[in-house]
Protein backbone atom coordinates (compact mmCIF):
# COMPACT_ATOMS: atom_id res chain seq x y z
CA UNK A 1 0.00 0.00 0.00
CA UNK A 2 1.30 3.52 -0.76
CA UNK A 3 2.74 5.39 2.19
CA UNK A 4 -0.05 7.96 2.04
CA UNK A 5 -2.65 5.29 2.81
CA UNK A 6 -0.83 3.91 5.80
CA UNK A 7 -2.33 4.72 9.17
CA UNK A 8 0.24 6.89 10.94
CA UNK A 9 -1.41 6.23 14.30
CA UNK A 10 -2.18 2.53 14.58
CA UNK A 11 -4.45 1.64 17.49
CA UNK A 12 -2.65 0.59 20.63
CA UNK A 13 -3.19 -3.08 21.47
CA UNK A 14 -6.39 -3.57 23.52
CA UNK A 15 -5.77 -4.02 27.23
CA UNK A 16 -6.04 -7.67 28.11
CA UNK A 17 -7.94 -9.19 30.98
CA UNK A 18 -6.61 -12.19 32.86
CA UNK A 19 -8.93 -14.55 31.00
CA UNK A 20 -7.56 -13.39 27.70
CA UNK A 21 -3.99 -13.84 28.86
CA UNK A 22 -4.58 -17.43 29.93
CA UNK A 23 -6.10 -18.22 26.60
CA UNK A 24 -3.04 -16.66 24.98
CA UNK A 25 -0.76 -19.04 26.85
CA UNK A 26 -2.72 -22.03 25.63
CA UNK A 27 -2.61 -20.64 22.13
CA UNK A 28 1.12 -19.97 22.19
CA UNK A 29 2.00 -23.54 21.26
CA UNK A 30 -0.42 -23.46 18.35
CA UNK A 31 0.96 -20.13 17.23
CA UNK A 32 4.49 -21.41 17.41
CA UNK A 33 3.56 -24.49 15.40
CA UNK A 34 1.91 -22.27 12.81
CA UNK A 35 4.97 -20.03 12.60
CA UNK A 36 7.33 -23.01 12.35
CA UNK A 37 5.29 -24.51 9.54
CA UNK A 38 5.30 -21.22 7.64
CA UNK A 39 9.03 -20.66 8.11
CA UNK A 40 9.82 -24.27 7.29
CA UNK A 41 8.01 -23.93 3.96
CA UNK A 42 10.69 -21.55 2.69
CA UNK A 43 13.14 -23.20 0.30
CA UNK A 44 16.79 -22.55 -0.41
CA UNK A 45 16.71 -20.33 -3.54
CA UNK A 46 19.76 -22.13 -4.94
CA UNK A 47 18.44 -25.65 -4.27
CA UNK A 48 14.70 -25.10 -4.52
CA UNK A 49 13.76 -28.68 -3.62
CA UNK A 50 15.20 -28.31 -0.15
CA UNK A 51 13.41 -26.44 2.63
CA UNK A 52 15.44 -24.44 5.13
CA UNK A 53 14.19 -26.87 7.79
CA UNK A 54 15.58 -29.88 5.87
CA UNK A 55 18.81 -27.97 5.38
CA UNK A 56 19.19 -27.18 9.08
CA UNK A 57 19.29 -23.44 8.37
CA UNK A 58 16.09 -22.89 10.37
CA UNK A 59 17.24 -23.04 13.99
CA UNK A 60 14.41 -21.76 16.16
CA UNK A 61 10.96 -20.23 16.19
CA UNK A 62 9.56 -18.38 19.19
CA UNK A 63 6.46 -16.33 19.84
CA UNK A 64 7.53 -13.04 21.42
CA UNK A 65 5.06 -10.24 22.16
CA UNK A 66 2.47 -11.83 19.93
CA UNK A 67 4.62 -12.09 16.85
CA UNK A 68 7.05 -14.65 15.52
CA UNK A 69 10.78 -14.49 16.07
CA UNK A 70 12.68 -16.82 13.76
CA UNK A 71 16.35 -17.73 14.06
CA UNK A 72 18.32 -18.80 11.02
CA UNK A 73 21.99 -19.56 10.48
CA UNK A 74 24.07 -19.30 7.28
CA UNK A 75 25.65 -22.36 5.68
CA UNK A 76 28.76 -20.32 4.78
CA UNK A 77 29.86 -16.87 6.01
CA UNK A 78 29.44 -15.41 2.56
CA UNK A 79 26.30 -17.27 1.52
CA UNK A 80 24.54 -14.80 -0.79
CA UNK A 81 21.20 -16.58 -0.35
CA UNK A 82 20.80 -15.50 3.28
CA UNK A 83 19.19 -12.13 2.57
CA UNK A 84 16.64 -13.71 0.28
CA UNK A 85 15.94 -16.52 2.74
CA UNK A 86 15.35 -13.98 5.54
CA UNK A 87 13.02 -11.98 3.30
CA UNK A 88 11.09 -15.07 2.22
CA UNK A 89 10.68 -16.20 5.83
CA UNK A 90 9.31 -12.78 6.69
CA UNK A 91 6.83 -12.94 3.82
CA UNK A 92 5.76 -16.50 4.69
CA UNK A 93 5.04 -15.45 8.27
CA UNK A 94 3.10 -12.37 7.22
CA UNK A 95 1.04 -14.51 4.91
CA UNK A 96 -0.22 -16.60 7.83
CA UNK A 97 -1.00 -13.50 9.87
CA UNK A 98 2.08 -12.56 11.89
CA UNK A 99 2.57 -8.81 12.00
CA UNK A 100 6.16 -7.55 11.61
CA UNK A 101 7.88 -10.85 12.34
CA UNK A 102 11.54 -10.68 13.36
CA UNK A 103 14.29 -12.68 11.70
CA UNK A 104 17.52 -13.16 13.60
CA UNK A 105 20.70 -14.50 12.04
CA UNK A 106 23.07 -16.33 14.36
CA UNK A 107 26.51 -17.77 13.66
CA UNK A 108 26.86 -19.97 16.71
CA UNK A 109 26.76 -22.91 16.83
CA UNK A 110 28.26 -23.00 13.34
CA UNK A 111 26.10 -24.75 10.76
CA UNK A 112 27.09 -28.28 9.86
CA UNK A 113 25.81 -30.69 7.23
CA UNK A 114 25.14 -33.07 10.14
CA UNK A 115 21.97 -31.04 10.72
CA UNK A 116 20.55 -31.94 7.33
CA UNK A 117 17.58 -34.26 7.74
CA UNK A 118 17.51 -37.74 6.18
CA UNK A 119 14.52 -36.60 4.16
CA UNK A 120 16.57 -33.65 2.97
CA UNK A 121 19.46 -35.89 1.92
CA UNK A 122 17.13 -38.20 -0.01
CA UNK A 123 15.51 -35.19 -1.72
CA UNK A 124 18.93 -33.91 -2.72
CA UNK A 125 19.91 -37.25 -4.21
CA UNK A 126 16.73 -37.42 -6.27
CA UNK A 127 17.38 -33.88 -7.46
CA UNK A 128 20.79 -34.97 -8.79
CA UNK A 129 23.04 -33.62 -6.04
CA UNK A 130 25.06 -36.12 -4.00
CA UNK A 131 24.26 -35.48 -0.32
CA UNK A 132 27.07 -34.98 2.23
CA UNK A 133 28.77 -38.28 2.97
CA UNK A 134 29.20 -39.21 6.61
CA UNK A 135 29.82 -36.93 9.58
CA UNK A 136 31.47 -33.54 9.25
CA UNK A 137 33.99 -33.85 12.10
CA UNK A 138 37.38 -34.16 10.38
CA UNK A 139 36.01 -34.53 6.87
CA UNK A 140 36.78 -30.98 5.82
CA UNK A 141 40.50 -31.47 6.35
CA UNK A 142 40.97 -34.92 4.93
CA UNK A 143 38.43 -35.02 2.18
CA UNK A 144 35.84 -37.53 1.13
CA UNK A 145 36.91 -41.01 0.24
CA UNK A 146 33.65 -42.22 -1.24
CA UNK A 147 30.88 -40.24 -2.83
CA UNK A 148 28.12 -42.17 -4.56
CA UNK A 149 26.89 -40.93 -7.91
CA UNK A 150 23.33 -39.55 -7.47
CA UNK A 151 22.39 -40.87 -10.91
CA UNK A 152 23.60 -44.48 -10.97
CA UNK A 153 24.70 -44.98 -7.33
CA UNK A 154 28.17 -46.13 -8.35
CA UNK A 155 30.97 -45.20 -5.98
CA UNK A 156 33.48 -45.18 -8.82
CA UNK A 157 33.58 -41.38 -8.83
CA UNK A 158 36.22 -38.68 -8.85
CA UNK A 159 36.48 -35.10 -7.73
CA UNK A 160 36.90 -32.50 -10.46
CA UNK A 161 37.03 -29.46 -8.21
CA UNK A 162 36.68 -28.74 -4.52
CA UNK A 163 34.48 -25.78 -5.43
CA UNK A 164 31.27 -25.81 -7.41
CA UNK A 165 28.42 -23.57 -8.50
CA UNK A 166 27.73 -22.43 -4.93
CA UNK A 167 29.85 -22.25 -1.78
CA UNK A 168 28.23 -25.41 -0.40
CA UNK A 169 28.91 -27.65 -3.39
CA UNK A 170 31.87 -29.36 -5.09
CA UNK A 171 32.17 -30.72 -8.63
CA UNK A 172 32.41 -34.48 -9.12
CA UNK A 173 32.22 -36.91 -12.00
CA UNK A 174 31.03 -40.50 -12.17
CA UNK A 175 33.39 -42.89 -13.95
CA UNK A 176 30.68 -45.53 -14.29
CA UNK A 177 27.96 -43.51 -16.04
CA UNK A 178 30.24 -40.63 -17.10
CA UNK A 179 27.84 -37.99 -15.73
CA UNK A 180 29.23 -34.98 -13.89
CA UNK A 181 27.39 -34.05 -10.69
CA UNK A 182 27.34 -31.63 -7.77
CA UNK A 183 28.33 -32.91 -4.36
CA UNK A 184 27.01 -31.16 -1.27
CA UNK A 185 30.18 -30.65 0.75
CA UNK A 186 30.39 -32.13 4.18
CA UNK A 187 31.33 -29.43 6.69
CA UNK B 1 43.44 7.23 21.27
CA UNK B 2 39.72 6.89 21.02
CA UNK B 3 39.58 3.33 19.74
CA UNK B 4 39.08 0.52 22.19
CA UNK B 5 41.47 -2.42 21.82
CA UNK B 6 38.57 -4.73 20.96
CA UNK B 7 37.45 -2.45 18.15
CA UNK B 8 40.98 -2.15 16.75
CA UNK B 9 41.51 -5.90 16.95
CA UNK B 10 38.20 -6.76 15.28
CA UNK B 11 38.90 -4.22 12.55
CA UNK B 12 42.26 -5.86 11.80
CA UNK B 13 40.58 -9.24 11.38
CA UNK B 14 37.95 -7.68 9.15
CA UNK B 15 40.44 -5.75 7.00
CA UNK B 16 42.62 -8.81 6.41
CA UNK B 17 39.62 -10.77 5.20
CA UNK B 18 38.19 -7.98 3.03
CA UNK B 19 41.41 -6.99 1.29
CA UNK B 20 42.43 -10.56 0.51
CA UNK B 21 38.86 -11.35 -0.52
CA UNK B 22 38.85 -8.39 -2.88
CA UNK B 23 42.23 -9.32 -4.30
CA UNK B 24 41.09 -12.88 -5.02
CA UNK B 25 37.81 -11.64 -6.51
CA UNK B 26 39.87 -9.78 -9.14
CA UNK B 27 40.50 -13.20 -10.71
CA UNK B 28 36.85 -13.87 -11.44
CA UNK B 29 36.53 -14.16 -15.20
CA UNK B 30 40.32 -14.38 -15.63
CA UNK B 31 41.34 -17.67 -14.02
CA UNK B 32 43.28 -20.21 -16.09
CA UNK B 33 40.42 -22.75 -16.19
CA UNK B 34 36.71 -22.58 -15.47
CA UNK B 35 36.91 -24.78 -12.36
CA UNK B 36 39.55 -22.48 -10.93
CA UNK B 37 37.48 -19.43 -11.74
CA UNK B 38 34.69 -20.91 -9.64
CA UNK B 39 37.11 -21.93 -6.92
CA UNK B 40 38.66 -18.47 -6.62
CA UNK B 41 35.20 -16.92 -6.61
CA UNK B 42 34.26 -19.23 -3.75
CA UNK B 43 37.40 -18.39 -1.79
CA UNK B 44 36.75 -14.67 -2.23
CA UNK B 45 33.15 -15.10 -1.13
CA UNK B 46 34.16 -16.86 2.08
CA UNK B 47 36.59 -14.09 2.95
CA UNK B 48 34.17 -11.28 2.17
CA UNK B 49 31.52 -13.09 4.24
CA UNK B 50 33.91 -13.30 7.17
CA UNK B 51 34.77 -9.61 6.72
CA UNK B 52 31.10 -8.66 6.86
CA UNK B 53 30.63 -10.40 10.20
CA UNK B 54 33.76 -8.81 11.68
CA UNK B 55 32.83 -5.34 10.39
CA UNK B 56 29.31 -5.58 11.73
CA UNK B 57 30.69 -6.51 15.13
CA UNK B 58 33.37 -3.78 15.00
CA UNK B 59 30.61 -1.25 14.29
CA UNK B 60 28.63 -2.49 17.29
CA UNK B 61 31.67 -2.26 19.56
CA UNK B 62 32.39 1.27 18.42
CA UNK B 63 28.78 2.29 18.96
CA UNK B 64 28.84 5.28 16.61
CA UNK B 65 26.36 3.90 14.14
CA UNK B 66 28.90 2.73 11.55
CA UNK B 67 27.79 -0.45 9.84
CA UNK B 68 29.74 -2.89 7.69
CA UNK B 69 29.40 -0.68 4.62
CA UNK B 70 30.59 2.45 6.39
CA UNK B 71 33.68 0.65 7.62
CA UNK B 72 34.47 -0.94 4.28
CA UNK B 73 33.67 1.94 1.95
CA UNK B 74 34.30 5.12 3.90
CA UNK B 75 37.82 4.73 5.26
CA UNK B 76 40.97 5.77 3.47
CA UNK B 77 44.09 3.64 3.14
CA UNK B 78 45.61 4.97 6.38
CA UNK B 79 42.55 3.76 8.28
CA UNK B 80 42.97 0.20 7.08
CA UNK B 81 44.67 -2.23 9.49
CA UNK B 82 45.28 -5.27 7.31
CA UNK B 83 48.69 -6.89 7.13
CA UNK B 84 50.78 -6.06 4.07
CA UNK B 85 50.73 -9.63 2.75
CA UNK B 86 47.05 -9.53 1.76
CA UNK B 87 47.30 -6.32 -0.25
CA UNK B 88 50.17 -7.55 -2.43
CA UNK B 89 49.25 -7.71 -6.12
CA UNK B 90 47.85 -10.89 -7.63
CA UNK B 91 50.81 -11.17 -9.97
CA UNK B 92 50.70 -14.43 -11.87
CA UNK B 93 48.63 -17.41 -10.74
CA UNK B 94 51.54 -18.79 -8.67
CA UNK B 95 51.82 -15.56 -6.73
CA UNK B 96 48.10 -15.56 -5.93
CA UNK B 97 48.20 -19.19 -4.82
CA UNK B 98 51.32 -18.84 -2.68
CA UNK B 99 49.99 -15.66 -1.03
CA UNK B 100 46.78 -17.47 -0.22
CA UNK B 101 48.58 -20.51 1.15
CA UNK B 102 50.73 -18.37 3.44
CA UNK B 103 47.64 -16.60 4.77
CA UNK B 104 45.26 -19.54 5.06
CA UNK B 105 47.83 -21.85 6.67
CA UNK B 106 47.96 -19.15 9.33
CA UNK B 107 44.25 -18.28 9.45
CA UNK B 108 43.07 -21.86 9.86
CA UNK B 109 44.81 -22.59 13.20
CA UNK B 110 44.32 -18.95 14.24
CA UNK B 111 40.54 -19.14 13.90
CA UNK B 112 40.55 -22.55 15.54
CA UNK B 113 42.08 -20.85 18.59
CA UNK B 114 39.87 -17.76 18.28
CA UNK B 115 36.82 -20.04 18.39
CA UNK B 116 37.72 -20.53 22.07
CA UNK B 117 37.86 -16.77 22.71
CA UNK B 118 36.09 -15.41 25.78
CA UNK B 119 34.41 -12.96 23.44
CA UNK B 120 31.34 -14.85 22.27
CA UNK B 121 30.87 -12.99 19.00
CA UNK B 122 34.48 -13.35 17.89
CA UNK B 123 34.33 -17.01 18.88
CA UNK B 124 31.18 -17.53 16.80
CA UNK B 125 32.58 -15.83 13.69
CA UNK B 126 35.82 -17.80 14.04
CA UNK B 127 34.03 -21.14 14.50
CA UNK B 128 32.28 -20.50 11.22
CA UNK B 129 35.41 -19.30 9.43
CA UNK B 130 37.60 -22.18 10.53
CA UNK B 131 35.59 -24.66 8.48
CA UNK B 132 35.97 -22.45 5.43
CA UNK B 133 39.68 -21.88 5.89
CA UNK B 134 40.30 -25.63 5.99
CA UNK B 135 39.22 -25.70 2.35
CA UNK B 136 41.43 -22.73 1.52
CA UNK B 137 44.49 -24.47 2.96
CA UNK B 138 43.77 -27.68 1.10
CA UNK B 139 43.07 -26.04 -2.20
CA UNK B 140 46.09 -23.74 -2.21
CA UNK B 141 48.39 -26.47 -0.85
CA UNK B 142 47.33 -28.76 -3.71
CA UNK B 143 48.03 -26.03 -6.25
CA UNK B 144 51.36 -25.12 -4.69
CA UNK B 145 52.44 -28.75 -4.98
CA UNK B 146 51.22 -28.97 -8.55
CA UNK B 147 53.04 -25.78 -9.56
CA UNK B 148 56.21 -26.42 -7.59
CA UNK B 149 56.50 -30.03 -8.68
CA UNK B 150 55.28 -29.26 -12.20
CA UNK B 151 57.16 -27.93 -15.21
CA UNK B 152 60.38 -25.95 -15.01
CA UNK B 153 58.41 -22.81 -15.71
CA UNK B 154 55.73 -23.41 -13.07
CA UNK B 155 58.43 -24.34 -10.56
CA UNK B 156 60.37 -21.19 -11.30
CA UNK B 157 57.27 -19.03 -10.87
CA UNK B 158 56.17 -20.71 -7.65
CA UNK B 159 59.64 -20.35 -6.14
CA UNK B 160 59.95 -16.72 -7.14
CA UNK B 161 56.48 -16.00 -5.69
CA UNK B 162 57.54 -17.61 -2.45
CA UNK B 163 60.80 -15.66 -2.33
CA UNK B 164 59.01 -12.42 -3.01
CA UNK B 165 56.21 -12.93 -0.47
CA UNK B 166 58.17 -14.47 2.38
CA UNK B 167 59.31 -11.09 3.83
CA UNK B 168 55.61 -10.32 4.45
CA UNK B 169 55.03 -13.32 6.72
CA UNK B 170 56.74 -11.81 9.76
CA UNK B 171 53.80 -9.50 10.29
CA UNK B 172 51.47 -12.48 10.82
CA UNK B 173 53.15 -13.11 14.17
CA UNK B 174 53.56 -9.57 15.44
CA UNK B 175 51.66 -8.39 18.46
CA UNK B 176 51.45 -4.92 19.94
CA UNK B 177 50.02 -3.41 23.11
CA UNK B 178 46.50 -3.45 21.71
CA UNK B 179 46.65 -7.19 21.22
CA UNK B 180 48.71 -8.00 24.31
CA UNK B 181 45.96 -6.78 26.63
CA UNK B 182 43.35 -8.80 24.74
CA UNK B 183 45.55 -11.91 24.69
CA UNK B 184 45.98 -11.67 28.45
CA UNK B 185 42.21 -11.33 28.82
CA UNK B 186 41.64 -14.52 26.81
CA UNK B 187 39.96 -12.64 23.98
CA UNK B 188 42.63 -12.43 21.26
CA UNK B 189 44.84 -15.24 20.05
CA UNK B 190 48.58 -15.16 20.65
CA UNK B 191 49.91 -15.82 17.14
CA UNK B 192 53.17 -17.17 18.53
CA UNK B 193 51.25 -20.18 19.83
CA UNK B 194 50.36 -21.25 16.32
CA UNK B 195 53.66 -20.46 14.66
CA UNK B 196 54.95 -24.03 14.94
CA UNK B 197 51.83 -25.47 13.29
CA UNK B 198 51.95 -22.91 10.51
CA UNK B 199 55.60 -23.63 9.93
CA UNK B 200 55.18 -27.41 9.90
CA UNK B 201 52.25 -27.26 7.52
CA UNK B 202 54.23 -25.12 5.09
CA UNK B 203 57.33 -27.29 5.33
CA UNK B 204 55.29 -30.34 4.39
CA UNK B 205 53.82 -28.56 1.38
CA UNK B 206 57.14 -27.06 0.25
CA UNK B 207 58.80 -30.43 0.59
CA UNK B 208 56.29 -32.12 -1.67
CA UNK B 209 56.34 -29.13 -4.02
CA UNK B 210 60.16 -29.25 -4.23
CA UNK B 211 60.24 -25.59 -3.20
CA UNK B 212 62.93 -24.09 -1.01
CA UNK B 213 61.71 -22.29 2.06
CA UNK B 214 63.33 -18.83 2.16
CA UNK B 215 65.29 -17.91 5.24
CA UNK B 216 63.77 -15.47 7.73
CA UNK B 217 65.60 -12.25 6.91
CA UNK B 218 64.29 -8.72 7.06
CA UNK B 219 60.52 -8.70 7.48
CA UNK B 220 58.17 -6.02 6.17
CA UNK B 221 55.74 -4.53 8.63
CA UNK B 222 53.37 -1.63 9.20
CA UNK B 223 49.95 -2.53 7.83
CA UNK B 224 48.40 -3.12 11.21
CA UNK B 225 49.17 0.42 12.28
CA UNK B 226 47.98 1.90 8.99
CA UNK B 227 51.30 2.19 7.12
CA UNK B 228 50.62 0.47 3.83
CA UNK B 229 52.29 -0.24 0.53
CA UNK B 230 51.20 1.77 -2.47
CA UNK B 231 49.10 -1.20 -3.63
CA UNK B 232 46.34 -0.68 -1.08
CA UNK B 233 45.36 2.65 -2.60
CA UNK B 234 44.70 0.91 -5.91
CA UNK B 235 42.65 -1.79 -4.22
CA UNK B 236 40.51 0.82 -2.48
CA UNK B 237 40.11 2.87 -5.64
CA UNK B 238 38.25 -0.03 -7.17
CA UNK B 239 36.58 -1.30 -4.01
CA UNK B 240 35.26 2.12 -3.02
CA UNK B 241 34.62 3.51 -6.49
CA UNK B 242 30.85 3.66 -6.20
CA UNK B 243 30.76 5.38 -2.81
CA UNK B 244 33.43 7.86 -3.87
CA UNK B 245 31.71 8.72 -7.11
CA UNK B 246 28.16 8.72 -5.77
CA UNK B 247 28.45 9.39 -2.03
CA UNK B 248 25.60 7.82 -0.10
CA UNK B 249 24.41 5.72 -3.04
CA UNK B 250 22.25 2.77 -2.01
CA UNK B 251 20.68 -0.15 -3.82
Amino acid sequence: MPASEMDPHPNPPPSRGREKRERDDADADDLRALAWKAAASVVDPEIPVLSIADLGVLRDVQIVDGTAEVTITPTYSGCPAMNLIALNVELALEEVGFVTPRIKTVLSPAWTTDWMTEKGKETLRKYGIAPPAGKASRRALFGEDQVACPHCASTDTERISEFGSTACKALWRCRACAEPFDYFKCI
Amino acid sequence: MTETPLFAYTLRLADNALILGHRVSEWVGHAPVLEEDLALGNLALDLIGQARSFYTYAGEIEGKGRDEDALAYLRDAGGYRNILLVEQPNGDFAQTIVRHLLYSAFAHPYFEALARSKDETLAAIAAKAVKEMAYHVRHTAEWTIRLGDGTDESHRRAQSALDELWPFTGELFETDQVERALIDAGIAVDPLNIRARWSKMLDEVFDEATLVRPSDGYMQSGGRSGRHSEHLGYVLTELQFLQRTYPGAKW
